[in-house]
């Protein structure tokens, strides 16, 4: 019990000051690289209590993809060279202390639901489908996954196509001046109109026109 | 203090949430940081989801989690594009130049 209380404190320590190094840090690179490291801590608290799956696809999508992607975008617009010009105004100073009043309520709001929920004492009977521990936790997740949650399972799968597709149709462009190739004329070329067959003369030469 | 329960993942929770909201609202940066601060309050919403889930036996909130995962991907996806789009129309994307809709 001793090794979970100091596992816990120490991954959720890292977690809320990576966090508050996101939001805080000057450089946008800087935040990224706090994100991937929230994610890696909040993933080894998820493994510690018990989701080992959820950890692990936590670290493959956020870690693996999402940050990646934020990097990648971060790297495209090179916002990070240009952050002493953006520091330049305090405009929008006058937001912080409401902000940080409204975050402040919100933190107490759910504090104050935190401390006042109580256990139901048949909450525990009701469907009770992690008592079961002759399997792990990938295996009974994939049984529920795929016999009760299919549509939505399907679902998400189909959000996920639509963003793919939103993504590449927000940031396609046609660029003029780039040659291709055409198929359609390609295969649709004749032979008439590609080879001619002529009569050469002796000591005259062929007159190619093109 | 010693005694993990359920209460110190939901505290965990509630701090990264609170600190996400005040990342929205302190940003003097780009708009790629409010990004990040939504993703850092749907990692709060999944804390709390499954720590829910651990502690009263029920898978369901794992499930949830994985579709929060999903839509959390996707939003990305589309947010970064937005904004690269916004960025080459607009050639900036910080949060103050941004008030073209006069809001």
């Amino acid at each position: 019990m001793i090794a979970h209380a100091i596992f816990f404190y120490t991954f959720s320590i890292i977690a809320v000051v990576s966090a508050i190094m996101v939001t805080a840090s000057k450089n946008t690179v800087h935040s990224v690289f706090f994100l991937i490291l929230d994610f890696i801590s909040i993933s080894c608290l998820f493994i510690m209590i018990g989701a080992e799956f959820l950890g692990m696809i936590m670290l493959i999508v956020y870690v693996g993809a999402v940050a990646v992607l934020f990097l990648f975008v971060v790297m495209m617009l090179n916002v990070a060279q240009q952050k002493n010009q953006w520091f330049a105004g305090q405009s929008t100073s006058k937001h912080i202390p409401v902000g940080l009043i409204i975050s402040t309520l919100i933190f107490f709001e759910i504090i104050i639901v935190i401390g006042g929920w109580k256990y139901k004492p048949e909450i525990f009977d009701i469907n009770n489908s992690l008592a079961n521990t002759s399997v792990s936790n990938t295996h009974s997740l994939g049984q529920i996954l795929y016999t009760d949650y299919i549509h939505v399972f399907q679902i998400s799968g189909m959000i996920l196509l639509v963003a793919m597709i939103g993504a590449i149709v927000l940031t396609f462009r046609q660029r003029s001046g780039v040659k291709r190739q055409s198929y359609i004329k390609q295969i649709s070329r004749e032979r008439a109109e590609g080879v001619e067959v002529l009569e050469v003369q002796s000591n005259k030469g062929v007159k190619i026109d093109d | 203090m010693i005694d993990i329960g359920l209460g110190h993942y939901l505290t965990l929770g509630a701090v990264i949430f609170s600190i996400g909201v005040i990342g929205i609202f302190l940003n003097r940066k780009n708009i790629i940081v409010i990004l990040m601060s939504i993703e850092l309050i749907l990692l709060a919403v999944n804390i709390n989801l499954v720590a829910f889930s651990i502690y009263l036996g029920d898978l369901a909130g794992q499930v949830f989690t994985l579709f929060i995962l999903t839509v959390a991907a996707a939003e990305a996806a589309i947010g970064l594009a937005i904004i690269v789009v916004y960025f080459r129309n607009s050639g900036t994307i910080r949060v103050e130049e941004i008030d073209k809709l006069k809001g």
